[in-house]
C-alpha cells in the first residue's frame, strides 16, 4: 500500500523526481525559489503557497525566481521552450492570465501548427484556480474553458494527489504546451500516491464510481464534491456513476457517452461560470452524440454568471455543492419519471 | 457443552476497512459446518464469500442486506449446542458496547509489509504469523504479495508465513537483469538469506510456481516443500494472446478482457481491480520488466523452460493445486505428476483467490503431513 502525502506534496515531488531524471527540466516564477533551510529570508518562500519548497537548495542554478511582469518571463519560458530545454513556469494564478495572453495564446499554441510540425514547445505553465480561498474576484477565477478553447494547448485539472503527480508528469514529457491547474483547495488533501515515477496519459477520463441511474460528469475539486453527492443519494437508492474528465483538452469523449448511453441520463458539475464552459461543451457533446440515450433533459451545476464575490457566506453560495448537484440529480430522475 | 459464536466482519488484504453486505447465503436457524460460505460481502477491491470459522446454527443475522460495517464488526451470531435467546442477547450487547472500529490509526499498528535491499535492489515482502518451518508465497505474472490476500493470513494462524514482490513487481524494484527464472529464484533465495531462513515450504502461483520449482532445482535441501498452483513450468502451452493483451493493455477497456481470463467469475473485474492494475502498469519500469520477463519466459506463447523433472525426481514433496477451467495455463500439466494433484472443479487461473478456503485447506493439510 501506497504511503499517503498530499496533493502539494505531490506536485512537489513530481517536479523533484523529473528534475533529477531530466536535467532539461527546470523551475521559473514568482517567488518560486527558497523555502525549506534556504539561506536568509529566501528560507520564507519556495511559492506562495509553498509548493515548489526545497527545490531550490536541491537544484541549484535551475529554480528561477522571476521578476513580477507575466508578459516577461512567460514569454521567456516560451521562448526556452522552442530551443530544447523544458521549462515548467509558474503562473500564480490563473486570474494573471490577462497579462500573458499572448505568449500563450498566439505564440506558444501556435508553434507546432504555423511551422509545419518542425518546432515543439514543451512548457508546462502550472497556475493556481478556483474558488474557497477568501481571495476574490481577481484570485479566484476557473478559467479552463477558456484554455480548453484554444488548439495547440493541452489542459489538465487534477483532483486527487494520485493523479496530480501522474498527470504532472506527463506534462513535463509532452512535447506541446500544458496548462495545469491545480486547485487551491485540494493542496491540503491527502491521498495514496506511489514513490515511484508514473505517468498518466491525457484524454483518458477517470470513472470513481460505476453506476447505473445517472452520470456525473466534472473535473478538478469539484469530482469530489460530485463524489459527495453521490454517496449521500446512494443511501436514497440512487445510484451515480462519476467521471473525472482528468485533462479537458484532450477530452476522453467515449468514456461520457458510453456512460450516458448505459444510464441515460447526465448531470455535469463546473465550478466555472457557465456561459461557453466545460458544463456547455459536455452537454453539447451529448446532446448531439447520445441524444437517443437521454431519459431526460441534461442538468448543469455551475458556479452563477458573476464574478467570485469576496463576501464568505456569497462566495460559498456561489460554488456548486453537494446538495446542489443532489438536487440536479433528483430533478433528472424525477423528470423521466413524468 | 454449547458456545455462542460471533461471526465478524473478515479483513481481506491490507487496505480494507469496512465490507457492505451484498446478501446472507444462510438463513436463521439454519445449521452451518465450519468452512461453509454464509455470506456475501463487497469491498472497495473484491467482492467474496466469509466463510464461517466455526459451525453450529445460525441463531442470528446482525448485519442487514446493503449495510456498510467496519472490519471486525458482528455480523451474525452461530451457537454451538444450546444457548437461550436471553444468553444470545447478553453476548450481542457486550459485543456491541466494546466494539471499537479500526481507523486510520489502527491500520498503522497493524503488521506491514517491509522493504530491504538485497543486491542493489528493493525487494518488498511481508511477514504474518511465528513459529513452524517458514512459508514463503510467490506470486505470477504482473502479480503481487496483495494477490493473496486471502490466503496470507489463514495460511499464517500458526506458522510464519511471508509473501514477497518479485522484482518487477508490486513494489519492489522494477529492474531485470536477465528476467529469467534463475534471476527471479535468485531473488527468493536471497530473501531466505535475509531472513535467516534455512527451510521453507514454498507456495507458488502461475510463474511463481515456475519460480518455487527452479529454486527447488537449484537448492533442494532448503526447500522442504512445494505447493504448486496453476503454476508455469510443468509443459509448454501458456495462454500467449493473454499474455499479449495483458501487457499491451495501456486502458481500462484494453485490460478488461485480458483480466477476465483469469477469473471464473468475470464480475469480479470491476473498476477498481482494473484501476489498481493500471496503476501498477503505469509505474515506470513496469512495462519493460513484463516485457523482458513475457519474452524470456514466454516467448511466442510457449513456455521456455521444463522443470517437470523437478517433481518427478521425488526429492520434494510436491501438492499440485489446478482450477479445471484454467484459460491461462492448461491443467493438463497437472497430469501424470509424481505429487498430490488437486484438481478444483469450475476454477479459473485465480483459484486461490475465488477458492481460497478450499486452497489455505489444501495447503495446511499438506504441510502439517511435512
Amino acid at each position: 500500500m501506497a504511503r499517503k502525502i498530499s496533493y502539494q506534496q505531490a506536485i512537489n515531488e513530481a517536479l523533484a523526481q523529473e528534475m533529477r531524471r531530466d536535467s532539461s527540466v527546470f523551475i521559473m516564477g514568482e517567488d518560486v525559489a527558497g523555502g525549506a533551510g534556504a539561506p536568509g529570508e529566501n528560507d520564507a518562500w519556495g511559492g506562495v503557497l509553498g509548493v515548489t519548497k526545497g527545490l531550490y537548495d536541491q537544484f541549484p542554478g535551475r529554480v528561477l525566481d522571476t521578476p513580477l511582469s507575466e508578459i516577461g518571463y512567460v514569454g521567456a519560458a516560451v521562448g526556452a521552450a522552442t530551443c530544447g530545454v523544458r521549462p515548467v513556469c509558474e503562473l500564480m494564478f490563473v486570474d494573471f492570465a490577462g497579462c500573458c495572453l499572448d505568449q500563450i495564446l498566439n505564440q506558444a499554441a501556435k508553434f507546432r501548427y504555423m511551422f509545419g510540425g518542425k518546432a515543439s514547445t514543451p512548457l508546462v505553465i502550472r497556475t493556481m484556480v478556483g474558488a474557497g480561498l477568501r481571495a476574490a474576484a481577481q484570485h479566484s477565477q476557473m478559467l479552463t474553458s477558456l484554455w480548453t478553447h484554444i488548439p495547440g494547448l493541452k489542459v489538465v485539472c487534477p483532483s486527487s494527489p494520485y493523479d496530480a503527480k501522474g498527470l504532472l508528469i506527463q506534462a513535463i514529457r509532452d512535447n506541446d504546451p500544458v496548462i495545469f491547474c491545480e486547485h487551491k483547495l485540494l493542496y491540503s488533501m491527502q491521498g495514496e500516491v506511489p514513490e515511484e515515477l508514473y505517468t498518466i496519459p491525457f484524454g483518458e477520463a477517470n470513472f470513481l464510481r460505476d453506476g447505473k441511474d445517472v452520470t456525473l460528469v466534472s473535473y478538478g475539486r469539484m469530482v469530489n464534491t460530485a463524489m459527495d453527492a453521490a454517496r449521500s443519494l446512494a443511501g436514497r437508492g440512487i445510484d451515480c456513476e462519476v467521471i473525472d474528465l482528468r485533462t479537458t483538452s484532450p477530452m476522453d469523449e467515449d468514456s461520457i457517452l458510453e456512460s450516458v448511453e448505459k444510464t441515460g441520463r447526465l448531470v455535469v458539475i463546473d465550478e466555472a461560470n457557465p456561459r461557453c464552459s466545460m458544463a456547455t461543451d459536455v452537454s453539447a457533446l451529448v446532446a448531439q452524440k447520445a441524444f437517443g440515450a437521454l431519459k431526460a433533459p441534461i442538468e448543469m451545476v455551475t458556479a452563477p454568471h458573476t464574478p467570485v464575490p469576496f463576501s464568505d457566506s456569497l462566495e460559498d453560495l456561489y460554488i456548486p455543492d453537494a446538495a446542489k448537484i443532489e438536487q440536479a440529480v433528483l430533478n433528472v430522475i424525477e423528470w423521466s419519471k413524468r | 457443552m454449547s458456545q455462542i459464536h460471533t461471526l465478524t466482519m473478515p479483513k481481506w488484504g491490507l487496505s480494507m476497512t469496512e465490507g457492505r453486505v451484498d446478501a446472507w447465503l444462510k438463513e436463521e436457524g439454519q445449521a452451518i459446518t465450519k468452512g461453509d460460505e454464509v455470506m456475501d460481502v463487497e469491498t472497495d477491491k473484491i467482492s467474496s464469500s466469509v466463510e464461517a470459522p466455526f459451525s453450529g446454527i445460525l441463531r442470528r443475522q446482525i448485519a442487514r442486506q446493503d449495510e456498510t460495517l467496519a472490519v471486525g464488526a458482528l455480523l451474525g451470531i452461530v451457537v454451538e449446542g444450546e444457548a437461550s435467546d436471553a444468553e444470545i442477547d447478553a453476548v450481542i450487547e457486550q459485543f456491541q458496547s466494546t466494539f471499537v472500529p479500526g481507523d486510520a490509526a489502527d491500520e498503522d499498528s497493524g503488521p506491514k509489509p517491509q522493504k530491504v535491499e538485497l543486491d542493489g535492489r528493493v525487494i518488498r515482502y511481508f511477514e504474518r504469523g511465528e513459529g513452524g518451518t517458514p512459508l514463503l508465497l510467490v506470486h505470477g505474472f504482473g502479480g503481487d504479495l496483495n494477490g493473496w490476500l486471502f490466503n496470507h493470513e489463514a495460511l499464517a494462524a500458526g506458522r510464519r508465513v511471508i509473501a514477497l514482490d518479485l522484482p518487477g513487481h508490486g513494489e519492489s524494484s522494477k529492474t531485470l537483469q536477465r528476467g529469467d527464472l534463475d534471476e527471479l529464484s535468485g531473488v527468493v533465495l536471497g530473501l531466505l538469506d535475509h531472513l535467516d531462513i534455512n527451510a521453507v515450504h514454498l507456495v507458488g502461483h502461475s510463474m511463481g510456481g515456475a519460480v518455487s520449482l527452479n529454486a527447488a532445482r537449484l537448492m533442494p535441501q532448503r526447500v522442504r516443500s512445494l505447493t504448486l498452483i496453476g503454476s508455469a513450468g510443468l509443459g509448454a502451452q501458456i495462454n500467449g494472446s493473454y499474455l499479449e493483451g495483458f501487457v499491451e493493455a495501456a486502458n481500462r477497456n484494453a485490460l478488461k478482457p485480458a483480466l477476465v481470463q483469469l477469473f471464473s467469475n468475470a464480475e469480479l473485474v470491476n473498476r477498481q481491480m482494473l484501476d489498481d492494475m493500471l496503476k501498477y502498469k503505469r509505474l515506470e519500469g513496469v512495462d519493460a520488466a513484463l516485457r523482458q520477463l513475457s519474452a524470456t519466459l514466454f516467448k511466442d506463447g510457449h513456455q521456455q523452460v521444463d522443470l517437470r523433472e523437478v517433481v518427478q525426481a521425488g526429492h520434494v514433496p510436491t501438492l499440485v493445486i489446478w482450477g479445471s477451467d484454467d484459460a491461462i495455463i492448461p491443467v493438463a500439466h497437472s497430469e501424470g505428476l509424481s505429487a498430490q494433484v488437486e484438481v478444483l472443479s469450475g476454477q479459473g487461473h485465480m483459484v486461490q483467490m475465488e477458492a481460497a478456503e478450499q486452497v489455505n485447506r489444501l495447503i495446511l493439510g499438506f504441510i502439517e503431513q511435512r
